[in-house]
């Protein structure tokens, strides 16, 4: 009995030094970051900010970097500076309708409630679309929801169907060639999702032989054909492939499949429908979700990274956030990457 | 229980008996010398031989010749009359087969194509209302379920053990739940308000589209076939027979003008009745056989053709009414490329859907040979034009973001509902089905009819026919006692 008290109190003890030693390092890399790259810090970020200047750290470190050498993210143009000409702002205020694309599939991101009387849409990113609405027309009820699949979004772009599409759309370089993103809104990556009980524990060894499902023409597809043999065993079954994300769940419900590798949000809105499943291990890689526009229209991507700055200072997206998203992305009350609003760096 | 098997102290093989040695046996006797050999006998010749001999001997007498002729001409006789009811037995069966097997066979493999259809386009209609779903739509979803289950046991049960239907019917029949499961998980996730209900309704929908639908069309092209087979053999033209009665007809007439030469006499009453019988058989057959072919023929160009192009129209109605909900329900999660663009799945198939619905509506129009047939066909061409329009509007809304009219619209709770239009489109194809079935039966009925009696009357004909011409001959031959 005493014996035991005994190894937890020094158990206890080592871990109160291990945190502590854990702090010193973060605080180290940190400082080194904040003292290597001066320039990815917009201007006097306290180096006592540990956690932000990590962020940050993993942001610089993040896989893709175009050809200016910068990564995706990082392109959006300042709020603060001012365009050639107002056209695309001043067409949506003449119409004073603003029209989104979005996808409605989506479960606690853009999702049309069946049992919604009204039929509103709901989610994250439509919060995000009506909070625009409301900075660019002064009512956020001034927003027309069109549903776009996956593989339209640039299209519907470039034919002027939408003003913009905010549908969990992953900010790469190639896409930067096709339109303009905003500043980026939300920090995701891939990530496994699998049955609770399942010895699965992330993007790991563990997946040796197991089936996993994904979506046909997506990031999830890219990376696991990839790893395989890498990262991944390469016995890893990868041959499930479906046209939707969703679709996986089914398979995955079915016992056709041992787990899911997508988004780490779309999978976090697959687990918010079947409480047998989680997020297994972290994110694999960083990406960030931005608002996508027309190529060109600079007064409408400056307008909508004010909307961006404004709200995540008052923290209207931390609510959002809060209903939508935290009850499964962060588990067991650890904070996930994603719970924290990704830094603008504009170009 | 076993037990082991105890050691034993007995020499080895003590516990098998052993055969009693045989002693050496001697030498079996040698065979007897060769036989003695048969006592030499004229060798004997077949009676067929003998029987050339006779008859080349009777030949060459008056009566012998008639004895001969008497006979052939009976063998002619009997023979066109047997080979006449044989091959009108088989034609009349092969008749009733249509009427009574293969096409009711046929018809129930295309209901169970149609209800497995009919019950997707429920499933779909039903999980777009969500909560607004209508009794009527669950009920009709259960019905379809219901009829396919039971018409699959039918089926079963004229199938052969073995055979491809009866495989394919045991694939049918597992995918069957399964779908069901598939469809109901979707209606439980959706009342949760899950999206991922709709991806198992597209999971539904694509084991329906892929998997139970080619297997209900191979049955239904299966029994076809077999529709077709028994409508070649009724139809086929009883050519040996009417051969066999021409040959007796002209053995018939050469052998009143040899009687005639000989002696003068016009008319022998026997061989008159056995070429009258034999008359009679004929044109009974070639005008029997012609009178049933042109109703078989009737019965396939107003009844089985129409009936085909009503259900290629029904099918096609229902697949476009599901791909309508389907939009409606995926919402653009899944795609097709159209000219290198992507465009939404299901309203791509919407349209294909009704291209093939008024193609098949215009050929059914131009085969309905009456006003009772065409009525029907008309009025669901005007319902399909309306359901066009309406879908179009509704289609406009959805792609101006006015997803809840255009589906209040397709579900039927709003202004000009999609959902009337595909009902009359249905009722309307249903009434052309039932008028086309009926028209059929009787056409077929009729022609099957004209065969009524023909093998037994061809049967009794031709036996008074051969006594004619035997008691017309044995007349002549009396003459020589």
């Amino acid at each position: 009995m005493n014996a035991r008290s005994l190894t937890r109190r020094l158990r206890a003890g080592l871990r109160g030094w291990g945190g502590v030693s854990a702090m010193a390092v973060v605080c180290a890399l940190a400082l080194a970051f904040v003292l290597l790259l001066p320039r990815t810090q917009p201007g006097g970020a306290a180096a006592a900010d540990a956690g932000q200047g990590l962020a940050h750290g993993v942001q610089a470190k993040a896989d893709e970097k175009c050809t200016d050498g910068r990564p995706p993210q990082d392109h959006s143009l300042s709020p603060s500076g001012t365009s050639a000409t107002q056209e695309n702002v001043d067409a949506i205020k003449t119409r004073g309708r603003l029209v989104v694309g979005v996808d409605t599939n989506s479960y606690r991101w853009g999702y049309l409630n069946p049992n919604n009387a009204n039929g509103a849409l709901e989610g994250f990113d439509i919060d995000l679309a009506h909070r625009i609405a409301r900075d660019l027309l002064g009512d956020a009820d001034k927003v027309a929801f069109k549903a776009i699949p996956t593989s339209r979004r640039i299209d519907a772009i470039d034919d002027g169907e939408v003003d913009m599409v905010v549908r969990t759309m992953t900010i790469t370089c190639d896409r930067l060639d096709q339109v303009d993103f905003s500043a980026p809104y939300f920090k995701t990556g891939q990530q496994v999702l699998a049955p609770k009980n399942s010895t699965i524990t992330g993007y790991n060894a563990t997946l040796a032989g197991k089936k996993v499902c994904s979506a046909a023409t997506s990031t999830a597809l890219d990376n696991l054909k990839a790893d395989k043999g890498h990262k991944i065993p390469a016995s890893t079954d990868i041959g499930t492939v479906v046209p939707n994300q969703l679709d996986c769940l089914v398979k995955l419900q079915l016992g056709e499949v041992d787990a899911v590798v997508t988004d780490g949000a779309l999978a976090a809105s697959q687990a918010a429908q079947d409480p047998t499943v989680e997020l297994k291990g972290g994110l694999f890689t960083d990406e960030y979700y931005g608002v996508a526009m027309k190529k060109g229209s600079e007064d409408l991507v400056r307008q909508v990274n004010r909307t961006l700055a404004n709200y995540i200072k008052d923290g209207g997206w931390a609510d959002s956030y809060k209903t939508w998203l935290h009850p499964t992305i962060d588990q067991d009350n650890k904070k996930s990457p994603s719970a924290t609003p990704p830094e603008a760096t504009y170009r | 229980m076993t037990t082991p098997p105890k050691s034993s102290t007995a020499p080895p093989g003590s516990g098998v008996p052993t055969l009693p040695a045989v002693p050496p046996q001697p030498a079996s006797p040698a065979p007897p010398g060769p036989a003695p050999a048969p006592e030499p006998v004229p060798a004997r010749r077949t009676a067929f031989a003998e029987g050339a001999d006779r008859l080349r001997a009777a030949a060459t007498t008056e009566p012998g010749r008639l004895r001969v002729i008497g006979a052939l001409l009976a063998l002619l006789v009997v023979a066109f009359g047997a080979v006449a009811a044989w091959q009108m037995t088989d034609r009349a069966s092969a008749a009733d087969d249509v009427l009574n097997s293969s096409q009711p066979l046929s018809s129930d493999a295309a209901e169970i194509y149609a209800s497995l259809a009919d019950a997707n386009t429920a499933a779909a209609s039903g999980y777009l209302a969500g909560p607004q779903e209508k009794p009527s739509v669950r009920q009709r979803y259960q019905r379809d379920i219901d009829t396919a289950a039971a018409k699959l046991v039918t089926a079963a049960a004229s199938s052969k053990a073995g055979s491809r239907s009866a495989r394919t019917i045991a694939e049918l029949n597992k995918l069957l739940p399964a779908y069901q499961g598939l469809v109901e998980t979707a209606r439980a996730n959706n009342r949760q308000g899950y999206p991922v209900g709709g991806a198992y309704l597209r999971a539904a929908n694509e084991t329906m589209q892929h998997q139970m639908l080619p297997k209900a069309e191979a049955l239904y092209q299966r029994e076809n076939q077999r529709l077709n087979s028994d409508y070649a053999d009724a139809k086929a033209f009883p050519w040996a027979a009417v051969c066999l009665g021409v040959a007796a007809l002209a053995a018939l007439g050469w052998s009143q003008r040899r009687n005639y030469l000989r002696t003068n006499r016009v008319l022998n009453h026997g061989l008159v009745t056995a070429s009258a019988a034999s008359v009679v058989v004929l044109l009974w057959l070639v005008v029997g056989h012609t009178v049933a072919r042109a109703g078989l023929n009737d019965s396939y160009d107003h009844g089985v053709r129409s009936l085909n192009v009503l259900h290629d129209a029904r099918i096609a109605s229902l697949t476009a009414r599901s791909d309508e909900n389907l939009s409606l329900i995926r919402r653009g999660a899944d795609t097709t490329l159209v000219d290198d663009k992507p465009k939404d799945t299901y309203a791509v198939g919407y349209d294909t859907q009704i291209a093939k619905l008024a193609g098949s509506l215009t050929k059914a129009g131009s085969l309905a040979d009456d006003a009772a047939g065409r009525k029907p066909v008309k009025d669901a061409d005007s319902f399909m034009r309306a359901w066009k329009d309406r879908h179009a509007v509704a289609q406009k809304q959805n792609d101006q973001g006015d997803y809840r009219q255009a589906r209040d619209k397709v579900i039927g709770v709003g202004k000009d509902p999609t959902s009337v239009c595909f009902d009359n489109v249905d009722a309307a194809l249903q009434t052309a089905l039932g008028h086309e079935n009926r028209e059929f039966r009787q056409a077929a009925s009729g022609g099957r009819d004209a065969l009524d009696g023909l093998p037994y009357g061809a049967a009794v004909l031709a036996v008074l026919g051969a006594a004619g011409a035997v008691l017309g001959i044995g007349r002549r031959l009396s003459e020589y006692r």
